[in-house]
């Protein structure tokens, strides 16, 4: 993987943990924060967290997606803003883990939120500052307007590009003399976002945005906190960053499939990928590598076919014949519920020119699970078209050849000398799938 | 080293291999040979090997490679080696490669591991930017120069390479991001056009060292390359480096491009199709707005995957009426030699073996005992004894004799500091030698005299009695015809009248387990006749143990002759060796616990009768 988002709570943490080492004493951040999970007994966090019960909170979920406020998402107030307590947050928390919601035009559950103490603050102490990576340099986004009004105020945020290759004086230096205008302790601002870029850098965040920060004297409330982490510098870094979390997102529930075949990928060597399109779909794919599933995916909707485009995935790294098995009866399996109103389903058996694989090998699982699944594919209709290359190719499209004719499932095989995606053109062609 | 700029590898390019990836490095000179160049590997770095060199195969000749610990080393003593093939570990590659960036003789370096952080990806990309190198990957499998110079594992098995035509230049530059479409581009260029005159694969990470860009101006430069296919994906931005080079001619010849990962827009950020970094961050990092911009810049792109051999072989062909694209002459392919290894696997070879083994096989999932897993040794409660059964006599012995066994195992283990064998590893210990050397003195001792009586009286007591001596007919035998004392019989302190325990213990256990004890029954009979003539002439423990075993063995279904096969072979020995050195290893942990001093004997022990017929001077 690469960079991938971390939960406000866990970028809070990770803050708070390095804290002493990159602003020592000058700066102070009093971290109060409980991520509160389905598995949370919420009548034990006072225990635990006793200031739940002496401050005003704050609430709102912590699933990596933004605009909570205009989502409504942000629990802060019953009648007046600092009015929420311990209870009326639980409540609150309850009743959203409970309802199904839409973000972004996704339905799916709220499972994570975030409780922290109300910090009253005038507007005018509300600064913003993110940071990103480009190619050779890293850029700085600095602004004395923070807060959700910081998009409309896109204009008044000054942006620095810091070399990589920069030395800490350099850091500085162009820290400083760019600091916007219209911020009040300039300098204070300016050694606080010299150090955090410090920290950002020897963490190996990829992304990192604080809106608003606030900062009162040398007390700096990050309000909000946005994180990407290079989640491959896990061995660099990986005990400062503490017991992190890298949450899928919100997203919808995965199907019962999909979760076997992500815990199959989990314990797995080999990689394992499968995500569910559209059930009801005619075309069905399972395909060797991660570039061919992405081709093949592709060249399914370039011809015009993506509505029956009906699974997304790929099997690669070596899987173990029993591995193969599994996750291909789990794409019979749901291939074979119903059959299709138009005619016989399609399975596109599909990969690139192997380097090394012994692909007769790669398909003793796929013939196993044929087998198996027989008299269904037969009662379901389904057409399997096959294209692979590689060490032994020749003796995997014979067998699996075999293996369909003496089961009775219609099959048609190609190899190498024949393009990779041209059993998509005729599977589509063949079937009249439009 | 007098390539031109625009080349990377040429037929001379000789490459230092950081870390001993043995399969890598033989298929580059299985390359080597197909291709008729010198090796092309001429160093290895491994600094957590032990060894001096490596042997591989060029063709059927072997040849040593020297390994050394750091690259310095390797680049001091190879310099015209400008390319290093970083095979190290996510680890460490980015250390390997930022010490190698600064070797001037280093001009080229190739990453391969997947998981490099990004910031670590940036530094070395702009530090071999800075110094003018040029740096392939991370993340990839790296590139072929067909004909010249081949990255490890690039393009796959020899029959793939011979197949998509990268054994020899042919007349299209290839760009790729990830190595796994590589062979499929290779295939479809060699199958549409002449084949590829280069082809890099970029590597899969969001901050490759050198892009498509840093590649096609290099191919622009190369006069062998006709025509460009460069294969991007969804994410990034990389690509419109090469659509505005083209607008702004920097790139001349004809370029046939397309993005995958077209099928995002119809899912949107809601699913991901291949790896992490191929993902679409805004519009304008999708594969469509990239196939777009390179078709406006005025790049050959197809309206799906499908159609791009087609494009490709519309491209060549109008270059090759125009004359622009010279034909080739396949050049002849020495086969390669099959790995012995391999043939056999295939059942194509076949060679006498040297050793036969029928004991124990440790060629599967799990060692075998004679057929039984050791994990099912230990789940089903085998004893030592059972061991004993299953490696000795390839048996599983019933319960009654596996119990004896091991009895006769408790009973020989030690005798006391004082017999030979075991005062032989005490005085070995003292004298300051390891376990090995301690207790082989004693175990060499055993013998005819010390501990050798089991045998013996196995012997002599199942002759006698198969040649149906009575017992005071063998008594006289061995008085008169072996002139030896019977084997077995006799002790020093004990007698009739003060049994031996341990004998006692014995004979009561084969009497009630054993389904016959003939042998042991015709022994007393000849104790009765020896302690007749003196008390102290009893059946000792070595006799009894060596009668008994024959008993087993006899009621365990072997003949008289397999017994004596036995016996010759020392296998009754065995017992006593295998318990006393127990004892033994006691002895010298003993010793080294005390750590008492050098032995000396006392000189007043020693009869000195020195009496030589030396002349004295």
């Amino acid at each position: 993987m690469a960079q991938r988002g971390i939960r406000e709570y866990d970028g809070k943490r990770i803050l708070a943990q390095n804290w002493k080492d990159y602003f020592g004493d000058d700066f102070v951040y009093d971290f109060k924060s409980v991520l509160i999970t389905p598995e949370t007994d919420l009548d034990k966090v006072p225990e635990e967290h006793p200031w739940v019960k002496e401050t005003p909170l704050v609430a709102k979920p912590d699933m990596l997606f933004g605009k909570r406020g205009k989502l409504g998402l942000i629990f802060f107030k019953k009648e007046k803003p600092g009015d929420v307590t311990w209870e009326d947050a639980k409540e609150w928390i309850k009743q959203k883990m409970a309802e199904e919601v839409e973000i972004n035009g996704v339905k799916g559950h709220l499972t994570h939120f975030l409780v922290e103490p109300f910090v009253p603050h005038d507007q005018s102490d509300e600064y913003y500052v993110a940071i990103t990576t480009g190619e050779d340099e890293d850029i700085i986004y600095m602004s004395a307007h923070g807060g959700i009004e910081v998009e409309e105020n896109w204009d008044k945020v000054v942006e620095v590009k810091i070399p990589i290759t920069a030395s800490d004086e350099e850091i500085k230096k162009i820290i400083e003399e760019n600091v916007p205008a219209d911020i009040k302790d300039k300098e204070k601002y300016a050694e606080f976002v010299y150090r955090l870029y410090k920290l950002f850098r020897d963490l190996h965040f990829a992304y990192l945005e604080i809106n608003p920060l606030v900062m009162v004297g040398n007390k700096v409330y990050p309000l909000d906190f946005v994180g990407r982490l290079d989640d491959t510098a896990q061995f660099a870094v990986g005990k400062k960053w503490g017991n992190v979390e890298f949450p899928a997102g919100f997203g919808r529930d995965l199907s019962p499939e999909e979760k076997y075949i992500k815990e199959m990928d989990e314990k797995s060597g080999a990689s394992l990928k499968l995500t569910i399109l559209n059930p009801k779909g005619r075309i069905w794919t399972l395909v060797a590598g991660g570039g061919a599933s992405v081709v093949y995916a592709d060249t399914v909707a370039d011809l015009g076919a993506v509505k029956e485009l009906a699974n997304y995935g790929e099997y690669s790294g070596n899987p173990s014949r029993t591995e193969t098995r599994e996750y291909v009866k789990t794409v019979f399996d749901l291939m074979t519920r119903e059959r299709h109103p138009e005619g016989d389903k399609i399975l596109i058996i599909g990969g690139a020119i192997a380097n090394f694989t012994d692909v007769a090998k790669t398909f003793d699982g796929i013939i196993d699970a044929m087998k198996e699944y027989a008299d269904k594919l037969k009662e379901t209709g389904v057409k399997i078209y096959v294209r692979r290359g590689g060490p032994n190719y020749e003796v995997g499209l014979k067998r699996i050849k075999e293996a369909a004719e003496e089961l009775g499932i219609p099959i048609e095989v190609y190899g190498p000398e024949t393009h990779m995606t041209e059993i998509v053109r005729k599977a589509i062609d063949e079937n009249k799938v439009a | 080293m007098s390539k031109p700029d625009y080349l990377l590898f040429d037929r001379d390019t000789k490459a230092i291999f950081w870390n001993l990836n043995r399969n890598a490095i033989q298929r580059m000179l299985d390359y080597d040979y197909v291709v008729g160049r010198e090796p092309s590997v001429v160093a290895i770095v491994a600094p957590t090997s032990g060894r001096k060199f490596d042997k591989f195969f060029y063709g059927t000749k072997e040849i040593m490679i020297p390994i050394y610990k750091s690259t310095p080393e390797a680049a001091k003593d190879f310099p015209e080696a400008d390319v290093l093939l970083n095979f190290a570990s996510f680890r460490t590659a980015y250390d390997v490669t930022m010490e190698a960036l600064d070797i001037p003789t280093i001009r080229t370096i190739a990453i391969t591991a997947e998981g490099i952080p990004e910031r670590f990806a940036r530094n070395m990309r702009i530090r071999a930017k800075e110094l003018g190198k040029w740096l392939i990957g991370p993340a990839t499998v790296g590139g072929i120069a067909p004909g010249a110079f081949r990255i490890a594992n690039t393009g796959g098995t020899i029959e793939n390479i011979i197949n998509s035509k990268l054994h020899r230049p042919g007349s299209v530059g290839l760009v790729t991001r990830s190595g796994g479409l590589f062979n499929e581009l290779s295939n479809v260029i060699a199958r549409n056009a002449n084949g590829i005159a280069e082809g890099i694969a970029i590597g899969g990470d969001r901050y490759p060292g050198t892009d498509f860009l840093d590649h096609m101006l290099r191919y622009e430069k190369n006069p062998q390359v006709k025509m460009m296919v460069m294969l991007g994906e969804v994410g990034g931005e990389l690509e419109y480096r090469v659509a505005e080079a083209i607008k702004e001619g920097k790139i001349t010849k004809p370029v046939i491009a397309w993005c995958i990962g077209t099928i995002s827009k119809h899912f949107g950020g809601e699913v991901q199709f291949g790896h992490a970094g191929a993902k679409a961050g805004a519009e304008r990092e999708t594969a469509d707005a990239k196939n777009q911009a390179l078709r406006e810049a005025g790049a050959y792109v197809p309206k799906s995957f499908n159609e791009l051999p087609e494009l490709i072989r519309g491209v060549y062909e109008e270059l090759h009426a125009r004359g622009e694209i010279p034909d080739i002459k396949e050049p002849e392919v020495p086969p390669i030699p099959e790995d012995y290894a391999k043939a056999v696997k295939a059942g194509k070879v076949r060679r006498p073996t040297n050793f036969i083994c029928t004991i124990s096989d440790d060629r599967g999932e799990e060692a075998t005992y004679c057929g039984v897993p050791i994990s099912e040794v230990v789940e089903k409660g085998y004893s030592i004894a059972d061991v004993i059964g299953l490696l000795w006599f390839k048996k599983k012995f019933p319960e009654w004799a596996s119990n004896f066994i091991d009895m006769v195992l408790k009973v020989v283990a030690d005798h006391g500091p004082a017999v030979s064998g075991a005062h032989n590893t005490k005085v070995t210990a003292r004298a300051g030698k390891d376990l090995m050397s301690s207790i082989v003195t004693g175990i060499l001792t055993i013998g005819p005299r010390f501990g050798g009586a089991i045998d013996g009286a196995a012997k002599y007591f199942k002759m006698a009695k198969e040649k149906g001596m009575s017992p005071d007919e063998f008594v006289a035998y061995m008085k008169n015809v072996e002139k030896i004392p019977i084997p077995g019989i006799g002790h020093r302190i004990k007698s009739t009248k003060n049994p031996d325990k341990r004998v006692e213990l014995l004979k009561n256990y084969a009497k009630e387990h054993f389904p016959s004890t003939e042998l042991l029954d015709y022994a007393l009979e000849v104790e009765k006749v020896t302690t007749s003539k003196k008390e102290n002439l009893i059946l000792n423990v070595d006799g009894t143990i060596g009668v008994l075993l024959v008993d087993m063995f006899r009621a365990l279904g072997y003949s008289d002759e397999e017994i004596d096969e036995l016996i010759n072979a020392g296998a009754f020995n065995a017992f006593f060796v295998l318990g006393r050195t127990i004892g033994f290893i006691g002895h010298y942990l003993d010793e080294k616990r005390l750590d008492m001093p050098l032995y000396r004997h006392p000189t007043d022990d020693i009869l000195y009768n020195v009496q030589c017929e030396v002349e004295q001077q």
